[in-house]
């Protein structure tokens, strides 16, 4: 079971002290205040199917090791791949050299916030099923069977089918003396039914709302999902689809299903209380924040009803870790309290900036080659304790729109005005669902949405969602990272009809 | 790097097949890169790696079954081989097998030299330059962020069929974006460049400055629909979301923009008003890329039995007509089409344009003048019917003149429709795509001038 399981003895074979050492040492010699190692291996595959057919199965694995150094109060990073203590030491050498290029341009001094020793640690996420001990051929024979079952219900012209699989695994060392060992692992199963009208031209489809999750490959074969269950639907809801009627643009009372609020969290709370983007490290690229650092305490982000949490800890979570790729111990915070800004995701040396005690763990690097930088937490709406359910936040709304599903997204830089379309809509009237709406997107600002929402469902429609792919920074990296939430009310939200804003 | 050569780890894995045939290549990158943030260094780096990739073909009674694995570093080369073997023997005939390609392709590179490689040292000018652009900045109160990346990745490709094909492909790019101190003023510059010897610190911070100054004074304008001219960059975004989605097989099975009512694709129907043409050169100047094909994993614009297959130029859109598709040799003989890859750059073209962006704008009565649209996404595949911001800079122009800054909008258009709708172009440039760079900087485009883009909301955000 979770938890008792221990990183794989492959990895820990790897010269992991040596090469610390070997760093580490040359990095003090030669005058850094800090530097630290890391050796990451990163196991990848994806298969994907169209039509039931195999299309590719590709297996991918990234072994590699950096150094990071704060020299003279500069950073450095060197990164390679070749695991010897000669290379550690070269790399050691390098990041300094990069460091000594880059204090031309560098006025603000790098410092640490601290933390304690974790002199060695190890931890495992909780799985049961190592998806790559799982025979290709199992894999594949299991996606075949239930994308064939897809293919061939009524209306269904094509499935698509992928499984993306990772583990990984990572060793870091630092000056302070930390050493840490960790191995999680993670999957994203993914179908998709599509029907095509030759004689009109047009075409729609119809996704699963399974979320990537941080299990093994024990998520497909029954536990935490039913996807015989789900793909059983699937036929019936793209039919409806097809023939649902194109919405009418306007104001309407909206019930957010979990396994589309995920991604506006993701987009509108996430991003917008990253303290690196609000502090403008990110300005030119992923962008800065309108939850700037004067507003900490005072900013009205929603509704009272809004509590919002980040974590590296949540079972399942795909930013769960044990420490941070500063060597800090995973931890839970409130960034929103009563609607109220309260809070931010820091790493080291913001924490410093920031005065704060300790880093409340941030720190991520997607894989060797790149440095770390902060990244999401798990940033989850908290449900209320004795709230409703879906059909009774639906029973309370006159006339609105029950969203189900991600899809689309788009946000600005400053994480003000949003758009979201979703896997389908359906239109509530009396309190009832009444059928499904085509050609729909809604569009908000933050603040607005987040304050016009009146109700919050119970722990009972709580789902964990999430994303494997968030991107940021420059060189571009990609991170996991999960987002629960409950069902939600929120008021008179803006709805577009897509077919009118594309001039039709 | 490490002792065996990238060679010789082609030819040892080829050696070690016992497979009915075998792709292989190994790639060997460095890069170096500076990023700053509010006149400041924030990170850096210098990474080297290698990647081996192994494809096995495994022929059985249905067809041929085909197996991937692949390794950065120093793998075993033999268990990468028995690995990739065993993922064939493990999968289904697969649905785009063709012979594999014996007949080398033009223009590719010496296969024995070594790697070319780069380092931090390619910014040993440009690095100071930029600390002097910073401390003028300061003077007058305003920030510089940015990002700065040179990679270097040389690709040795063999086949069991007896190709051996090299290519280097260096690749560059620079942000240079300027705020003022309350964040409220935000504008952009960008230039792609293969080695850095033609960027220029001061051209890019002069750029900057001048678009601050167009800053000074701010318009608020409601959404609606505006003439608007879009310069390069917005072009390059727009027309690489057109680009990604030509797909043949998914417009001939009905489910693309290019898909025609009534069943086929829209090969031969005219997109565009003006005599545009959209095309893609390995030897275009300035944006050379891989004159063959490496494919890791097939897909329904890629397939791993055409590898090393020429990816010679090919007009997308010729004369504002659609001319051709991404077509895998498998699909291309089932269609009876010819097979056309997907290359790693892209050149929108009106050949009887005559003006530059400049004189465009100072033909304008009153319109938009945009910097960079952001956050690009595909809200309806049917009509590509794409969201996303405008980004550092939306400028009025009156009477021919930038006369000052508007807010940001939303916009909701396909690349498709504006193709349609576009009025008139500019000569091209070259140009850094902003929303696309970390995946495509090799880009050529006029501005176009629309007469009815359609911006959708406001959007608060600077």
């Amino acid at each position: 079971m979770a938890g008792k399981r221990s990183v794989d003895e492959s990895f820990l074979a790897l010269p992991l002290s040596a090469l610390a050492d070997a760093a580490l040492t040359r990095a003090v010699d030669l005058g850094c205040e800090h530097a630290d190692l890391r050796v990451e291996r990163i196991r990848t595959q994806t298969v994907r199917l169209r039509d039931a057919r195999l299309e590719a199965l590709a297996d991918g694995e990234d072994l590699g090791l950096a150094v990071r150094v704060v020299h003279e109060g500069t950073w450095g990073f060197a990164a390679g791949v070749v695991l010897t203590a000669a290379e550690a030491v070269r790399l050691a050498e390098e990041a300094i050299a990069v460091a000594q290029v880059s204090a031309a341009m560098n006025t603000d001094r790098v410092e640490l916030a601290p933390e304690p020793v974790h002199a060695d640690g190890e931890w495992v996420s909780a799985y049961e099923v190592d998806p790559f001990a799982v025979p290709d051929a199992e894999k594949t024979a299991l996606l075949t069977e239930l994308s064939e079952q897809l293919l061939a219900a009524d209306g269904v012209e094509h499935v698509s089918t992928s499984v993306m699989q990772v583990k990984e695994q990572k060793f870091y060392a630092d000056t302070a003396g930390t050493r840490t060992r960790q191995q999680r692992v993670r999957v994203h199963p993914e179908f998709t039914a599509s029907t095509v009208d030759r004689a009109t031209g047009t075409f729609e489809s119809m996704r699963t709302l399974a979320p990537p999750v941080g299990r093994g490959w024990e998520f497909l074969t029954g536990e935490g999902w039913d996807w015989r269950g789900e793909l059983a639907q699937l036929p019936e809801l793209l039919r409806e689809k097809v023939k649902a009627p194109s919405v009418e643009a306007g104001r309407y009372d909206v019930v957010v299903d979990p396994s589309n609020l995920w991604l506006t969290i993701h987009e509108s709370i996430g991003h917008a209380t990253e303290l690196d983007r609000a502090l403008g490290y990110e300005a030119a690229y992923a962008g800065t924040s309108f939850a700037t650092v004067d507003k900490l305490g005072s900013l009205q982000y929603g509704s009272p009803l809004m509590n919002v949490t980040g974590d590296r800890t949540a079972e399942h979570g795909l930013s769960t870790v044990g420490w941070d790729d500063e060597g800090v111990a995973g931890q839970q915070w409130d960034l929103i309290s009563d609607g109220v800004l309260v809070g931010y995701q820091v790493d080291r040396n913001m924490a410093r900036l920031r005065g704060m005690d300790r880093s409340n763990g941030c720190s991520f690097a997607d894989s060797a080659a790149h440095v770390p930088v902060q990244r999401m937490a798990n940033v989850s709406l908290q449900p209320a304790p004795d709230g409703p359910s879906t059909e009774e936040l639906i029973g309370g709304v006159e006339r609105g729109i029950y969203v189900v599903g991600d899809n689309s997204w788009s946000i600005d830089m400053q994480r003000y005005n949003f758009q979201f379309t979703a896997q389908r809509f359906y239109k509530i009237e009396g309190g009832q669902l009444a059928g499904q709406l085509r050609d729909v997107a809604y569009q908000a600002t933050t603040t607005d949405f987040w304050g016009s929402m009146t109700a919050v469902g119970g722990p009972q429609t709580y789902v964990l969602g999430g994303a494997f792919n968030c991107g940021k920074a420059q060189p571009g990296q990609v991170a996991p990272v999960s987002h629960g939430c409950p069902s939600a009310l929120f008021e008179n939200t803006t709805i577009l009809n897509t077919k009118q804003e594309g001039g039709r | 790097m490490s002792a065996m050569s990238p060679q010789e780890i082609v030819e040892q894995a080829l050696a070690a097949s016992t497979a009915d045939g075998q792709v292989v290549y190994v790639t060997d990158s460095s890069e170096a890169n500076l990023r700053w943030a509010s006149n400041s260094l924030t990170t850096n780096g210098a990474m080297r790696s290698r990647q081996v990739v192994v494809v096995s073909f495994v022929d059985g009674g249905s067809g041929t079954a085909v197996g991937t694995v692949a390794r950065t570093g120093t793998p075993d080369v033999a268990e990468l081989v028995r690995a990739s073997e065993q993922a064939a023997r493990d999968a289904g005939p697969a649905e785009d097998a063709m012979p594999l390609l014996t007949e080398a392709p033009p223009g590719a590179g010496d296969w024995d030299a070594p790697a070319a490689t780069t380092s931090i040292d390619v910014f040993r000018d440009f690095a100071p330059a930029l600390g002097e652009a910073f401390g003028e900045a300061r003077s007058r109160d305003q920030l510089l962020f940015g990002f700065a990346e040179h990679q270097m990745a040389t690709t040795w490709l063999g086949t069991s069929t007896g190709l051996r094909l090299r290519h280097d492909q260096p690749t560059g790019r620079v942000e240079l974006n300027g705020k003022s101190t309350d964040f409220g003023r935000s504008v952009w510059a960008g230039v792609g460049t293969r080695d850095f010897t033609d960027v220029s610190v001061a051209d890019l911070a002069a750029d900057v400055a001048q678009k601050m100054a167009w800053s000074a004074r701010r318009v608020e304008l409601p959404a609606g629909r505006y003439e608007t001219l879009l310069p390069p960059s917005t072009v390059s975004d727009l027309m690489i979301v057109a680009y990604w989605a030509m797909e043949a097989r998914d417009a001939d099975e009905g489910r693309s923009v290019y898909a025609r009512a009534g069943g086929g694709n829209r090969i031969g129907e005219r997109l565009a008003t003006l005599p545009l043409t959209l095309r893609s050169d390995p030897h275009a100047p300035g944006l050379e890329t891989s004159p063959f094909q490496v494919v890791g994993g097939s897909s329904g614009s890629a397939s791993v039995f055409d590898n090393g297959m020429a990816t010679p130029a090919v007009d997308w859109i010729s004369d504002g007509v659609l001319t051709n598709l991404v077509r895998p040799r498998a699909w291309a003989q089932q269609q009876g089409a010819p097979a056309t890859a997907a290359l790693d750059n892209l050149v929108l073209e009106d050949p009887t344009a005559t003006a530059s962006t400049a004189e465009m704008v100072a033909r304008t009565e009153r319109g938009l003048l945009l910097t960079t649209l952001w956050y690009i996404r595909e809200v309806d595949p049917q009509t590509l019917l794409v969201t996303g911001l405008t980004r550092d800079g939306v400028f009025l122009v009156e009477n021919g003149e930038v006369t000052g800054a508007v807010n940001n909008f939303r916009f909701n258009e396909s690349p498709v429709d504006l193709l349609g709708r576009a009025t008139e172009a500019s000569r091209s440039e070259r140009t850094l795509p902003r929303e696309w760079n970390d995946w495509f900087t090799r880009a050529a485009m006029p501005m176009l001038r629309v007469p009815d883009f359609n911006m959708s909301s406001v959007s608060p955000a600077s």
